[in-house]
């Protein structure tokens, strides 16, 4: 009904800004940031740490660009546009620093099951993650002091390797894959659930993600909904169902069946994608652009779902 | 949020010590002791529980100084009084190099083997220390930890005592010898902190003929603790005469004295302050960043131990000036001395009405609180301490916004090192144009140089800017025992060297520029040629993998990274060919000055590139042509 409409919603409100991405005049409307342009314009940004639903913490660094004017190179995901900013997003200095950041990550961190986006940024930008050195050892990050450590042994790369955490029937949370994003830790807090069970612990190379000091999280404030794993780029949060297929060598998307459905527990209506294989549900997810969820769920919707096969 | 804390009750000690900052609690919501009648009212609260947030970080000072260490119980029970969940205090509190959680001997004794310390005695001067105590953590009543600089490096040796329980707290001794270790040891939990010795403050200059110190004229003149000493020596007088002139005319001042901050980006002070004292976003807030923490600079804690009444006025000036009626002090949690004599002349001068609802008379309010840190150096970038004074992790914010817009408490903040603030007196009371007359045209008044390691008269000096390297050696008695200069770095670890052909460098912000190096904080550790320059190298490598906040990923894996390189090629086990280990540095170095944050990532490689391009490394046998900033 035009006659319930706003006389001007805010959108029509916002003016537009008129800036310069690799040479080209881009138009795009004010508070948009620098990535949201370049995706305008259809250039590839590559991002890590970023996500639609969160607010951006710009950790990754991925996304650099060069921007005239200033000294070093800004995260595209966060910073705003303004008028006549001239931008270049495919400079000797970004591709440098985009490399080295997938190169630094590649040879910490256990990407196997990443976004296959980034293996094609991996190769794309020419990382080379050999060249820092075959990986030290898992050592024990949960203990790590700050300001102190025992350098690897000479010839081998430091990585973030260690144990996986298995101490609950959801989820698991294997950190040697982590890349330290920060995205649990917004869904976890007041980005989406407000429950803030884990936070960012420690500092440096050992920074990790942690409940209080590593408490199991049974013994901690989770409540199993799950979003974390929802916003993890890099499996490092996973269902133990895909775990255990994966660890079998029988997870295989290929002959799974992805099942839109509405959550039967309570009356919100939040729909689900129920992830099929052999006809048993191996993985819950939710829309990422669905306006109920916007991608996240309860721990019912998420894990509540053995009934279905028998199992409840 | 429904918080859910650890079960297990804190003891009556940890109770205490949070109780010691926090108050009682006010109910059993709030971890008071829960009665039949709790279940039965409802209490709001909540929102004033999570107000005080800021309090995070003293309150664990409080209980690591009065248990030794925090544990969970501890930790669950600050949280109920906050209404913080649990895993963000932890994340919080195990960001800091001076808190533990786990149970650790009530003695822990943490020792220099930082770039000056080292330099002061040609190699690492925890060794001896190892060999007679056994390796770091060793010992069941008293232990021993390396450290990052403990800023006393004018005396080339140094270590901080943490002793838990009663009279416990914390304590510097310097210089520090390992007979020193020895009777620590010997005495155990018995040690009294007080009967420790206070480490002298070495100003060269003062009472030499013919010196015209300013922001050094009352270290070691006056008593301290005495603020009708302060007085009679003139202080107050430039409170007094900015309240006259009026923030406007305050701001004038310093924009005609062009007084450049002396934190190391040179930032005009006086437009930091305009920015500040006009945005229409109240309350405003200033701090005055004492968290020293570059290693080599040494220069706020000599002020704050024996001029601590300078500081107050100063940033009641800044306060008053800028429209702010809350200031903090930030101060390094290594240095007790300053602390306890801030903290003293704080209440002295709200006792005489210079601080509170009416400072001077004037009608205007300002108060000021002093918090320690607890080691961390990246709490000294200027958006990482307004984390850590809020409670939250040190970790900086990404700029814009900048502080003078959203600061503390995302208000309108102003921030100043201690020298700045220092300097800000010295405009005001000798003029702005003599001030102006002072130095070069573009970088005015006098500044501070901490000169350590291989020199013969170490100490804090104060030369006019513009003042030649040289000149400057050569106040302090050039290089020690006349041995052979090999090189100086200058600025601290985020510098770079300089060397014998040097000399003739004016020690001007447009100098260094020029010559493409920095000031920083004021570093000149002086190297000859007995420093075994590799390991020294290594030290600053090692100081950024520690110290990096983790936060970004250039530099949290980029210093991991370069401290591995390093290592390679001191071991002389490249990773193919040394071209290829140097090809990778320079990369390292191009991506943590282009990708990273904040300042202590973009500064992470400056000594290792410098030192690379300098042939200081390898006995010259390494030399990288590392691209020039």
């Amino acid at each position: 009904m035009t006659t319930m409409a706003p006389a001007s919603t805010p959108v029509a409100l916002r003016r537009n800004v008129e800036l310069t991405v690799d040479g080209e005049p881009v138009t795009v409307p004010e508070g948009s940031t620098i990535l949201e342009a370049c995706r305008a314009q259809g250039i590839e940004v590559p991002t890590l740490c970023y996500l639609e639903t969160l607010a951006p913490v710009n950790v990754c660094r991925v996304c650099v660009v060069e921007l005239e004017g200033s000294r070093a190179l800004v995260p595209s995901c966060s910073r705003p546009v303004a008028a006549g900013m001239v931008v270049h997003t495919a400079s000797e200095r970004v591709r440098t620093s985009r490399r080295m950041v997938l190169e630094l990550l590649a040879s910490s961190v256990d990407l196997s099951t990443a976004d296959g986006d980034v293996h094609r940024w991996i190769d794309e930008y020419g990382a080379r993650p050999e060249r820092h050195g075959p990986s030290a050892p898992p050592g024990d990050r949960d203990h790590a002091h700050a300001g102190h450590h025992e350098p690897p042994e000479v010839g081998l790369a430091a990585t973030v390797a260690q144990v996986v955490k298995r101490d609950n029937d959801q989820y698991v949370r294997d950190y040697s894959k982590c890349i330290l994003c920060y995205k649990c830790v917004e869904a976890c807090g007041e980005e989406a659930q407000n429950t803030f069970a884990i936070a960012v612990a420690g500092r440096g190379f050992d920074a990790r993600i942690s409940t209080e000091l590593d408490v199991a999280l049974p013994d901690s404030a989770c409540v199993y909904c799950g979003n974390c794993i929802a916003v993890c780029p890099t499996g490092a949060l996973m269902f133990v169902s895909e775990h255990d297929l994966r660890a079998q060598g029988e997870w295989d998307e290929d002959r799974q069946e992805v099942t839109r459905t509405v959550c039967p527990y309570c009356g919100v209506g939040c729909n689900l994608e129920l992830h099929v294989q052999d006809n048993r549900i191996v993985k819950v997810t939710s829309p990422l652009d669905h306006d109920v969820t916007s991608g996240n769920l309860c721990v019912k919707g998420r894990f509540g779902f053995e009934f279905a096969q028998g199992g409840g | 949020m429904d918080l859910r804390t650890p079960e297990a009750p804190p003891t009556a000690e940890e109770r205490f010590a949070v109780d010691s900052v926090l108050g009682p609690p006010e109910s059993g919501w709030f971890g008071g002791e829960r009665t039949p009648l709790d279940g039965h009212v409802a209490l709001g609260g909540l929102a004033k529980a999570r107000s005080r947030r800021h309090l995070l970080l003293p309150a664990l000072h409080a209980v690591q100084e009065q248990v030794g260490w925090i544990s969970l119980a501890a930790l669950g029970y600050l949280c109920e009084r906050l209404d913080l969940a649990p895993a963000e205090a932890y994340g919080v509190a195990s960001a800091y190099a001076l808190f533990t959680f786990e149970p650790a001997p009530p003695v822990v004794v943490h020792v220099c083997d930082d770039v000056a310390c080292r330099a002061a005695c040609g190699g690492d001067p925890t060794e001896e220390l190892a060999a007679r105590h056994g390796p770091p953590g060793s010992g069941t009543t008293v232990t021993w930890r390396p450290s990052p600089c403990l800023g006393h490096c004018e005396h080339g040796s140094a270590a901080l005592v943490q002793k838990a329980g009663a009279g416990g707290g914390r304590a510097s001794l310097a210089p520090f010898t390992a007979g020193d270790m020895d009777r620590l040891v010997a005495l155990g939990p018995q040690v009294e902190l007080e009967d420790l010795p206070v480490p002298l403050a070495l100003v060269p200059q003062a009472g030499a003929e013919g010196s015209q110190l300013r922001l050094l004229r009352r270290v070691g003149r006056l008593d301290p603790s005495s603020l009708d000493a302060y007085r009679a020596a003139g202080g107050y007088e430039g409170l007094r005469r900015a309240l006259e002139m009026g923030p406007s005319g305050v701001i004038a001042e310093l924009e005609e004295a062009k007084l450049l901050g002396r934190g190391g980006a040179a930032f005009p002070t006086g437009a930091k302050w305009a920015a500040v004292a006009r945005n229409p976003v109240r309350p405003h807030y200033f701090v005055a960043n004492a968290d020293e923490s570059e290693p080599g600079t040494f220069k706020d804690r000599v002020l704050l131990d024996h001029d601590p009444y300078a500081l107050l006025e100063a940033l009641t000036i800044a306060g008053v000036t800028t429209g702010a009626e809350k200031g903090f002090v930030y101060l390094r949690g290594e240095y007790p001395v300053a602390a306890a004599r801030l903290e003293h002349a704080a209440a002295e001068a709200r006792n005489r009405g210079l601080l509170g609802s009416d400072v001077m008379g004037s009608g205007l309010r300002f108060d000021l609180e002093v918090r320690r840190g607890a080691g961390a150096y990246i709490a000294g970038e200027e958006t990482a301490l307004f984390n850590s004074l809020e409670g939250r992790r040190p970790e900086p914010r990404n700029k814009p916004p900048f502080p003078v817009d959203r600061g503390l408490f995302e208000k309108p903040t102003g921030v100043n090192n201690v020298e700045t603030l220092l300097s800000v007196l010295e405009v005001l009371a000798m003029g702005a144009a003599a001030y102006a007359r002072q130095g070069t045209p573009d970088s005015t008044g006098t500044r501070l140089f901490c000169l350590s390691g291989c020199v013969a008269r170490p100490g804090l000096y104060e030369v006019p800017m513009g003042t030649t390297l040289g000149s400057l050696l050569g106040l302090a008695g050039g290089v020690a025992e006349g041995r052979s200069l090999r090189a100086v770095l200058l600025g601290g670890a985020a510098g770079s060297f300089v060397g014998p052909e040097d000399m003739d460098l004016p020690l001007s912000f447009e100098g260094v520029r020029a010559a493409g190096t920095t000031l920083g904080s004021g570093v000149v550790v002086v190297l000859d040629d007995t420093v075994d320059m590799t390991a020294f190298v290594g030290r600053v490598a090692r100081f950024f993998r520690d110290e990096s906040c983790g936060q970004c990923v250039p530099c949290r894996v980029g210093t991991q990274r370069q401290e591995e390189v390093l290592g390679r090629l001191v071991a002389g086990r490249p990773l193919g060919s040394v071209g290829d280990e140097l090809a990778l540095l320079a990369d390292l170095d191009q991506v943590l000055r282009d990708a990273s944050i904040c300042g202590l990532g973009q500064t992470a490689s400056s000594v290792v590139t410098s030192a690379l391009r300098r042939g200081l490394l390898g006995n010259g046998a390494l030399s990288g042509n590392g691209r020039q900033p």
